[in-house]
């Protein structure tokens, strides 16, 4: 199979009151596509920093990372964009909508920014998928967390990337709408064929992907059933 | 596998679309802030229409108000040649006699000061001297008949029929003057005017040595074409002549100047509004794309590139700021209506108003220029939002460099600023002065405010309660507003200021003192032959002779052997007459500040004169520097012995030229006479009987004359007012959107504070403590800046003395915290009325 995804060497250090902050220290895996993966670790490990660093939202300090062949750390950030937009998916875990924005309009963007075609009826085709057509015009600020995570979900996946990035996905919601959110997330993923990284400190989300990477003090201190080593 | 760069391809009109979509539920509020600048605009564009139609309607009314093809005028006698050539001038020709005299009504017993117009001929050519009965105007020349103005007709309840003396002679009131050419309304009620027929001017016996007598000659032409040329080439024979040409070309350049200096101020008190709305409209964008903060990362994690992120708030902002400059040029449109009524009285000419579609269009260009220039630093960061923000919301920049584009932008704000200031103003000192003070004033606001934050973050107890604690806090906490609420509040509060204080400047500069020992009446003209006769009438109504002094009448002939021909740079030395004194003494009101003072000389001495240091400025003479003197036809040489400081504002007879005692006693001269009538009943009896005995002697009322000078002060006043009542509401509007703008930073806070428990009243305490501090601090700073401003501004330009008036201070200074506090603690308000869960859950 091959990797969808290659971080070689990668640190991250921040300077902070004059001194150096090493958040991710020579890190190093591949992920194949198709793959599901999680993240793990505990607050302040790095993990959304690291999200951050293979989703192409910021820069490596040092190291690589190649994105569906593409070395992003040579891209400026309008290059990037492009590549998020092309092969990139995101959850948040606050959601992230455009508070100005319809749901139907929220799931539209990623395909308006691509300029395809067709837009409004994928849209609610997703928007269908999700269990919210007849929630099409609301506002997010109409919708309750579970349903606005879902219109996210529309939207992660509107634009079929080939990676999807969710930041604790469950991480403002109840355990019940949760465990609905997940089994969605998991269901899209699975019709879609992505690839799917979430970053989670929730261990039982993690035991639900293919492979766990857990790091700590910004390094890997384990990889569960790693396809690359 | 897929190595190459994927393409975006962005259609603008999906930038439009996204533009409109992100502008929901914030469409009232950035109205709301760019509203800052719709007065301005309002108050340009009608400044700018009003200078549009004046200047369509001077040049459509040049004729009436000349109302000749050509006015030539002389307070020099008329030579033989000259006459000769007069004689010849025009197709048809009149003449008018114009000075000043006394009137006096035999029904009602008053008399006043006006000035007489002796007319002989059809003039006016053009327009009309209009009268009721409107006959009256046309044959007031058959015989001894007055058109008395209308103001003299009230003032003395007077009818037409009555009978009018003037000087030895009475006239009949054949009619109620209501408009002569040219004449404005306040020109009229200053000196009314008063119409007799030129041939009865000699049997009045008025023309007496001295007295001030303006020769006017009108022309009209069947071809009037040639004029102007013709005076250019009679230019140099004219001013030989003392002569001035007047034609319609030349009149319609002098009254548009003459109303330049009028729009100019209005367009400056206008563009003083707007740069208020410009700090507010650029402190209103700056927060309103920090709240887009976490909506601009997520577009830019799906994939939305930076200078679209940065098109998308820039159509906004164009359409935001193109329907405000739409409202503004509309509600200016509307006001030019007013600015008539507010100056109709300064006016020569009928005002026609409509449309100005030119001043539309600059209406329109400068409210799309000012929205985007002041918006650009705001929106320019949004091309540097990382996407990084919408994982994490604290995200602190990486670099603290300043965009190199946000220097430009100043750049080009600097730029618009002085080149639009320059447009309104004469020079480019007065330009660079005014951009140059607004500049200090911002970097002075921005350090007082860093200043702010420094100390309370230094200086406060811990001790103190939790909410002194946490409004002082607030201040200096991330997110906190204190650097632009400071530099909006302070400058509204320095413009609003300064304005009230340069009016008080204007206003006492021109208040003469009226005191109990000041005199009040003045008589001029007064003959050698008449001195004793009235100092004993003056005394018979036991009324004190409080200052008499000689008036001679002369020209400059010679400054250092230089004739007038010679010294072309210096020709209005040579060219007004002089009214100078001899004394032995200095008066009161005369300081010397150079040279010598030489009191009294003997016969062949050399006279040592003595010069207003002002006026020896304007004629670019110095100490010891000769003069000839042309004194009615006898020449005197002279030396400039020395300089005095004259104080104008006493009320007494002052002198530009002093000569000593011993050089013009037999020269021929008119005297003046000061006294103080104790009312205005004695004043009434006083002049009627001076009026009687002494026809061509002047009375002056000066109680009259403050009270129409009052009147005056009072309608310029009121246009001060109406232009700075702009810069004021606008200065209010900046100052409640700058409030309303920080409330989103408090309302995360509040309501956390409320979950905690923390009471309404504890709450809205914290509030009002910070709003209070901010308010009082950038009061505070922007009364200093106006305070300074002001008293530069008196000391160098206006040289008067500045004492800020203290109550009225208090008072603005208190009006402005309160309205602070009020706007936020109502804005926080608001917000405590509603769950906090919902007030959350919309703010999310």
């Amino acid at each position: 199979m091959e990797s969808i995804l290659n971080i070689r060497n990668v640190s991250k250090i921040y300077q902070s009151a004059g001194r150096e902050l090493t958040v991710l220290d020579n890190i190093n895996f591949s992920i194949t596509a198709g793959s599901t993966v999680a993240i793990t670790g505990p607050s302040g490990s790095g993990k959304t920093t690291l999200l951050g660093l293979c989703a192409g939202l910021d820069r490596a300090s040092s190291g690589t990372v190649e994105l569906n062949g593409i070395a992003l750390e040579k891209l400026n950030e309008d290059e990037r964009a492009a590549i998020r937009n092309q092969y990139v998916g995101f959850i948040f875990q606050n959601f992230q909508l455009l508070p100005t924005l319809t749901a139907l309009e929220n799931v539209m963007v990623p395909l308006e920014l691509r300029g395809a075609k067709n837009i409004r009826a994928h849209a609610l085709e997703l928007l269908d998928k999700v269990g919210l057509a007849d929630r099409s015009h609301h506002y997010p600020v109409q919708l309750s967390g579970g349903e606005q995570q879902r219109v996210s979900l529309a939207r992660a996946f509107s634009n079929q990337p080939a990676i999807l990035f969710a930041d604790e996905p469950t991480g403002n919601l109840d355990a019940e709408t949760s465990e609905k959110v997940i089994k969605l997330l998991f269901d899209l993923n699975k019709d879609a064929g992505t690839t799917l990284i979430i970053v989670t400190h929730d261990l039982e989300l993690a035991a639900r992907t293919a492979r766990s990477i857990k790091i700590k003090g910004g390094v890997i201190i384990s990889d569960e059933n790693p396809t690359y080593a | 596998m897929p190595n190459s760069l994927p393409k975006q391809s962005i259609k603008f009109s999906w930038l439009f679309k996204m533009a409109w979509r992100d502008s929901r539920k914030n469409r009232a509020r950035l109205l709301l802030f760019i509203s800052s600048i719709v007065l301005g605009i309002a108050a340009l564009v009608a400044v700018y229409s009003f200078k549009d139609n004046l200047q369509k309607d001077i040049d459509a009314q040049a004729k009436e108000l000349t109302g000749a093809d050509l006015v030539l005028d002389s307070r020099k006698g008329v030579s033989k040649a000259m006459q000769k050539m007069l004689d010849t001038l025009g197709d048809e020709r009149s003449q008018e006699k114009t000075f000043a005299s006394m009137i006096y009504f035999q029904k009602g017993g008053g008399s006043r000061l006006v000035q007489m117009k002796a007319l002989e001929g059809n003039y006016p050519y053009y327009g009309a001297i209009e009268s009721i009965p409107l006959a009256a105007a046309k044959h007031f020349q058959s015989g001894r008949n007055a058109l008395v103005d209308q103001t003299l007709m009230l003032q003395f309840n007077a009818k037409v029929g009555d009978s009018v003396k003037i000087g030895d002679l009475n006239f009949n009131i054949l009619g109620t003057l209501t408009k002569a050419p040219g004449q404005t309304g306040i020109g009229a009620s200053i000196a009314p005017t008063v119409y007799i027929p030129l041939k009865t001017l000699d049997k009045t016996n008025l023309i007496k040595t001295g007295s001030r007598i303006n020769n006017k000659f009108y022309f009209r032409y069947n071809d009037p074409s040639k004029i102007d040329e013709w005076v250019k080439k009679q230019d140099s024979k004219l001013e030989k002549e003392g002569f001035d040409a007047d034609t319609v070309e030349s009149r319609k350049e002098q009254t548009g100047r003459s109303f330049k200096d009028v729009n100019r101020f209005l367009a400056l008190s206008g563009f003083i509004a707007l740069l208020l709305g410009c700090v507010g409209v650029g402190s209103a964008i700056h927060v309103y794309i920090q709240e887009k903060l976490s909506a601009i990362a997520t577009l830019r994690c799906l994939g939305l590139k930076s200078r679209h992120a940065f098109l998308i708030y820039l159509i906004q902002v164009f359409f935001i700021g193109l329907i405000a400059a739409v409202l503004g040029a509309a509600l200016g449109t509307g006001i030019q209506f007013l600015l008539p009524l507010v100056l109709k009285d300064f006016l020569p000419v009928e005002i026609t108003m409509q449309v100005s579609w030119p001043a539309v269009g600059q209406g329109l260009l400068l409210g799309l220029i000012i929205s985007i220039l002041f918006a650009l630093p705001s929106l320019l960061s949004v091309r540097r939002i990382s996407p990084l923000n919408a994982i994490r919301i604290s995200f602190e920049k990486a670099t603290g460099k300043r965009d190199p584009l946000t220097w430009l932008v100043y750049l080009l704000m600097a730029v618009f600023i002085t080149a639009f200031t320059h447009l309104q103003m004469k020079t480019w000192i007065q330009t660079l002065a005014f951009t140059a003070s607004i500049a200090i004033a911002f970097v002075l606001l921005i350090i007082l405010s860093k200043l702010l934050m420094f100390l309370v973050r230094k200086l406060l107890p811990n001790s103190s309660s939790y909410l002194w604690r946490q409004g002082f806090a607030n201040l200096y906490r991330p997110n906190n507003q204190t650097l632009m609420l400071t530099v909006s509040i302070g400058l509204s509060t320095a413009f609003i200021c300064t304005l009230f204080f340069v009016q008080g400047i204007l206003m006492s500069r021109v208040t003469l003192s009226s005191g109990a020992n000041q005199p009040n009446m003045v008589m001029f003209d007064i003959q050698n032959t008449q001195k004793e006769g009235l100092d004993s009438l003056t005394k018979a109504f036991k009324l004190p002779l409080m200052n008499r002094v000689p008036v001679i009448t002369m020209r400059i002939e010679e400054i250092n052997g230089k004739k007038a021909s010679a010294d072309t740079n210096n020709r209005r030395a040579y060219r007004n007459e002089i009214r100078a004194t001899y004394q032995d003494t200095l008066t009161a009101a005369e300081k010397i500040t150079a040279g010598k003072w030489t009191g009294k000389i003997k016969p062949n001495e050399t006279v040592y004169i003595s010069l207003d240091q002002r006026y020896a400025q304007q004629i670019h003479v110095e100490l010891n520097d000769k003069i000839l003197f042309n004194v009615q036809g006898m020449m005197i040489p002279t030396v400039v012995g020395s300089l005095r400081e004259v104080n104008w504002s006493r009320m007494q007879t002052n002198f530009r030229v002093v000569f000593p005692a011993g050089v013009l006693e037999e020269a021929p001269q008119f005297h003046v006479l000061m006294t103080r009538v104790p009312s205005g009943e004695v004043s009434a009896r006083f002049q009627g009987e001076v009026v009687q005995k002494f026809p061509n002697v002047s009375v002056i009322d000066l109680d009259l004359v403050l009270k129409l000078l009052d009147e005056l002060l009072s309608k310029i006043g009121f246009v001060i007012q109406f232009m700075a009542g702009f810069s004021m509401v606008t200065g209010w509007i900046v100052l409640i959107s700058s409030v309303l703008t920080s409330k989103n930073q408090r309302i995360k806070e509040s309501i956390l504070l409320r979950t905690m428990g923390a009471s309404r009243k504890q709450i809205l305490a914290i509030n009002a403590i910070e709003y209070f501090f901010l308010g009082a601090f950038a009061a505070g700073a922007g009364l200093i800046l106006a305070i300074s401003g002001s008293w530069a501004l008196a000391k160098f330009t206006f040289d008067a003395a500045f004492v800020p008036p203290f109550v009225p201070t208090l008072l603005l200074f208190a009006s402005i915290v309160l309205l602070v506090v009020i706007t936020g603690v109502l804005s926080t308000r608001s917000i405590l009325n509603q769950p906090p869960l919902k007030i959350l859950r919309t703010e999310s």
